[in-house]
């Protein structure tokens, strides 16, 4: 039986961070209320529209956001015994993105009660004034107060996301970071370089601060690599770090070009080699319309391009096995100047990126597909 | 038909901005050519670009009806000329239809450069002037000076000159009665065979080429075969008229004297060449007209779309503009670097800029164009001379005897404060002092031989701000003059990049290489790879910069499972990609090349 993964948006934050152009905003909590069982019955309706055209289950559950713990714990156990009543498998992978604000052992403990066995929490950096400048509304004791909560409630399975390239950040102020991370012992942590979108305040900002340039920002990857694997958290992924069997498996599903089904307003899906999403308007979403197409998925570029972010990279089995070919010869011969040039790994199991190679991804793919 | 006696046929000449287009609006006005409601200012400038710029490029040609204060009924065709050094070539084109020029002089500047050479054209076609002093409203207007400076610079009355205001109006009509007083009317030849000087030819979508032409013997109408006497080519002729401002007049037939147009379902301007002498199959001229000196390009550069997709774009918009710009030349080219071009000559580097943005706006072209060059006399070795223009024709220097390149006889006047700084911008630009004249207490006449290749980069605008603006400067070729030249080369990673080569005097090689090389290093984004930029000279690296190797481009956070937006920032770059030049592994943007013709001179 196909084993897809199952995403749910909630479009909720206290207060929005001052870099974030994701989708969310400051709800009611009739507005919460209404939301959820809004998702509940999406839940059951999709599923079940799915699994008539074919039977499946998802093995993976990830309530991304936004914030959903702003939900409150009742609100996620709900849409959680909801998933798995529609699709869950019994050993799947839950996921619920949190915010150190307003969560505490109690709402961990009702998380852990309903099958939630995986948390991510948006840290960013350990250094308060670094957290000030991203708007974040907890400071660095909270974000421990939080973890340690998680753990004492059972959950060790933790996330924690760290942000480079935020202003004044240096390779001290990361290291201080990464120890906060290594010394609450979590066993997975994503690293995203920060990007200016439009829009946000940050963006309007950016003129008061000093960000790192582009080689300060590429020594802090490397440095965060370095750390990280040196205290037993491999790179999996482009930015993602875990002990082994602790990888987030919701993810590499987008990685591998699996299939997945998310809903709510922003939600992207792949099934059935289609692409389609939720807009972001909540109205819609509300109004039970349906999802919007996004094309046609799945095709060897952007199989390749997503395997590649993955420190297992472009399988020469898994390509053949999914596509009937191998590893295109032209793409070898482009990959073959940039394997002298320290930034990928050619040989007969595939192609895969190094961290050098992962800092230029967008180049490296842009001359390789 | 007009009496000959009660037609003028004029030009006005100037010097830029001393209000030549100002005052054509104004004489449309009074003679009710067009009305006030339909006047935008300087109406005969109908390029978007001469507006902007506030330059006349072309010639313009239109026929004003004035009844005169004695009540006499005149028809004055009026030859509007352009004003810039770069194109004396169409000033002598427009005079030589006419039997008089209007000569502006500025109230407060006085006589200046382009003054006295517009001076000299018009006298080399006997023309009547008829000076006109204007701007008599600003506050630093002294006519009284002027005058008397005019008396004495250029050697004609002046106490009778209108004092006017073109702006304002003021004494207009005083213009239009020196007109009718001082240029001599056209000589009947009615009874001679057709000889018509094409002076201007535009191209029409739909009547074809439409020829401008000046009426000296003979006449002219509808169904007439025309001949061209230079190439043979034979036309029916299917409309004659007269030029308006805003429309084209039918008329029965064009006499001696006259001027107008004529339409023959021309499908080439090539058969139309502005200078030739039109005459009928019938009854056909014995001898042409004296022609115009042909002018010979002395700037060439290559000109290739930023899409090579775009050549035949290109090439069918440089045949659509040399139909009304005989000065431009253009011949293919093909760059190892950007593909296939031309490479064109221009009348000077305004012209440049202006073909350039004619093409960019009217053709919606996107073009690379190459660093400038002049004709450079390489003798070699085994006594032979090559002419060169190109860079990549640069003989093997072992094989170089000597070179010479082009020079211009300069005069730049300026009030005298700024002879220092003007002496030192000519002292380096390579500049030979000829000598010095004081025409008025606060006018200087400074007379320098420059290098051609000297003063077609920047050097207006140089001298511009190094005189705020007062100094006013024009130039003749002169003679060759050996020179110590060499070939610089930029390579990019090891390789040549052979559009961005140019012929450079020795002592300047360096500073503008190190210049080149900086500015390379700005405007090429950093690679997968470092680039090394290297100017040489020969195989002797001269100057060197790096761009570093990219470090970061990495797409931050996943959006969830939106794998589409990914796709399309792939996408993006790679199209990116595409819009970059590209030199073996290096990427360059146009900008690059942009950058490296804009040094600017700090």
């Amino acid at each position: 039986m196909k084993k897809i993964g199952l995403y749910l948006h909630i479009p909720f934050c206290r207060q929005k961070c001052s870099y974030c152009d994701f989708y969310s905003f400051s709800a009611s909590e009739e507005q919460k209320g209404r939301y959820c069982d809004c998702l509940r019955s999406s839940i059951l309706t999709s599923c079940k529209a799915l699994q008539q055209r074919k039977p499946c289950k998802a093995d993976t559950l990830y309530i991304g956001g936004g914030t959903p713990s702003c939900l409150g714990a009742k609100r996620l156990e709900s849409l959680v015994n909801t998933a798995k009543s529609a699709i869950l498998t019994e050993d799947a992978q839950i996921t619920v993105e949190c915010n150190p604000f307003g969560t505490d052992e109690d709402f961990f403990k009702i998380l852990n009660g309903c099958g939630v066995n995986r948390i991510s929490m948006g840290l960013q950096s350990a250094v308060d004034g670094e957290r000030v400048i991203l708007g974040r509304i907890s400071d660095k004791n909270q974000a421990e107060k939080a973890v340690l909560a998680a753990q004492k409630a059972g959950i060790f399975n933790i996330s924690l996301d760290i942000m480079l390239g935020i202003p004044n950040q240096d390779k001290e102020s990361l290291s201080r970071t990464a120890d906060f991370c290594l010394q609450l012992g979590v066993p997975h942590i994503s690293a995203y370089m920060l990007k200016l979108e439009e829009g946000t305040p940050l963006y309007r900002n950016a003129g008061k601060y000093s960000f790192p340039d582009e080689d300060m920002t590429a020594d802090l990857y490397l440095q965060l690599c370095e750390t990280l694997s040196s205290h037993g958290i491999m790179q999996y992924e482009i930015s993602n770090f875990a002990k082994p069997g602790y990888e987030s498996r919701h993810n590499l599903k987008y990685w591998r070009c699996e299939e997945y089904l998310g809903l709510g307003p922003s939600a992207h899906s792949f099934i059935d080699g289609k692409r389609f999403y939720y807009p972001r308007d909540w109205e819609y979403f509300l109004d039970g319309k349906p999802p919007v197409p996004d094309g046609n998925g799945g095709g060897f570029e952007e199989y390749a391009m997503l395997a590649l972010r993955l420190s297992e990279g472009l399988s020469e089995e898994r390509v053949i096995k999914r596509y009937g070919h191998k590893i295109p010869m032209s793409m070898r011969e482009k990959a073959r100047r940039f394997e002298s040039g320290g930034f990928l790994i050619s040989d007969s199991s595939g192609i895969r990126f190094t961290r050098k190679g992962f800092l230029v991804s967008n180049s490296l793919l842009a001359e390789l597909l | 038909m007009a009496r000959k006696e009660n037609i003028r046929n004029f030009s006005i000449i100037a010097h830029i901005d001393h209000g030549k287009s100002t005052l054509a609006d104004r004489l449309l006005e009074l003679t009710q050519t067009v009305s006030k409601r339909d006047m935008t200012d300087q109406l005969l400038d109908n390029m978007d670009l001469e507006r902007e710029r506030g330059i006349t490029i072309k010639a313009h040609a239109v026929k004003l009806d004035y009844k005169a204060n004695d009540g006499t009924q005149y028809e004055l065709n009026l030859i509007d000329t352009p004003g810039h050094v770069d194109f004396n070539y169409e000033v002598s084109r427009s005079l030589a239809a006419c039997e008089g020029a209007v000569l502006i002089i500025d109230a407060s500047q006085g006589v200046e450069a382009q003054t006295l050479a517009n001076t000299y054209l018009a006298l080399d076609h006997d023309l009547e002037l008829v000076p006109v002093i204007n701007k008599i409203d600003l506050p630093a207007a002294d006519p009284d000076r002027v005058a008397a400076q005019v008396e004495e610079v250029i050697g004609i009355p002046c106490d009778e000159a209108p004092r006017v205001s073109a702006k304002t109006g003021e004494n207009v009509s005083e213009v239009l009665e020196s007109i009718v007083k001082l240029v001599p009317p056209p000589e009947d030849n009615d009874e001679k065979p057709l000889r018509a000087l094409i002076f201007d030819s535009v191209y029409d979508s739909y009547k074809g080429v439409i020829v401008y032409v000046r009426i000296v013997d003979g006449k002219i109408k509808a169904g007439d075969t025309m001949r061209m006497m230079a190439t043979g080519a034979e036309f029916t002729v299917v409309e004659v008229g007269y030029m308006r401002p805003n429309a084209m007049e039918p008329a029965k037939e064009l006499t001696s004297g006259e001027v107008g147009y004529i339409t023959a379902s021309i499908k080439t301007v090539s058969d139309a060449r502005v200078g030739d002498t039109v005459t009928t199959a019938q009854r056909p001229a014995a001898e042409p007209l004296e022609g115009y000196r042909k002018v010979n390009p002395m700037v060439f550069c290559g000109v290739y779309p930023a899409d090579g997709a775009d050549y035949e774009n290109l090439h069918d918009a440089l045949e659509k503009l040399q139909l009304n710009d005989a000065a431009l030349s253009f011949e293919p080219e093909t760059s190892g670097a950007l593909g296939f071009g031309f490479r064109c000559g221009f009348l000077g580097l305004l012209h440049l800029e202006i073909i350039e943005e004619r093409l960019e706006r009217e053709y919606n072209l996107e073009l690379v164009t190459t660093i400038p060059s002049v004709i450079y006399k390489i003798h070699l070795t085994n006594g032979e001379i090559k002419e060169i223009d190109n860079p990549s024709n640069y003989p093997d220097p072992a094989i170089i005897d000597y070179c010479e390149e082009p020079t211009v006889e300069a005069h730049i006047y300026s009030p005298p404060e700024y002879v220092g700084a003007i002496m030192d911008l000519c002292q380096d630009r390579r500049g030979s002092y000829i000598g010095m004249t004081y025409l008025s207490a606060d006018r200087v006449d400074l007379h320098y031989k420059l290098p051609l290749n000297e003063i077609i980069y920047d050097f207006f605008d140089a001298l511009k701000s190094r005189t705020r603006g007062y100094a006013s400067f024009d130039y003749e070729p002169a003679e060759y003059q050996r020179s110590s030249l060499v070939k610089l080369d930029v390579l990019l990673n090891g390789d040549i990049v052979d559009a961005l080569s140019f012929i450079i005097h020795s002592e300047k090689a360096y500073p503008r290489a190190r210049k080149i090389a900086e500015k390379l290093k700005e405007n090429i984004p950093r690679q997968m790879f470092e680039i090394p930029i290297q100017m040489a000279i020969g195989g002797k690296v001269i100057a060197r910069e790096t761009v570093k190797a990219m470090r970061k481009d990495v797409l931050a956070k996943c959006y969830g499972g939106d794998i589409t937006r990914k796709k399309k920032l792939l996408e993006k770059q790679k199209e990116g990609k595409k819009r970059m030049r590209r030199f073996g592994t290096v990427e360059v943007p146009q900008e690059a090349f942009m950058a490296v013709l804009k040094l600017d001179d700090e």
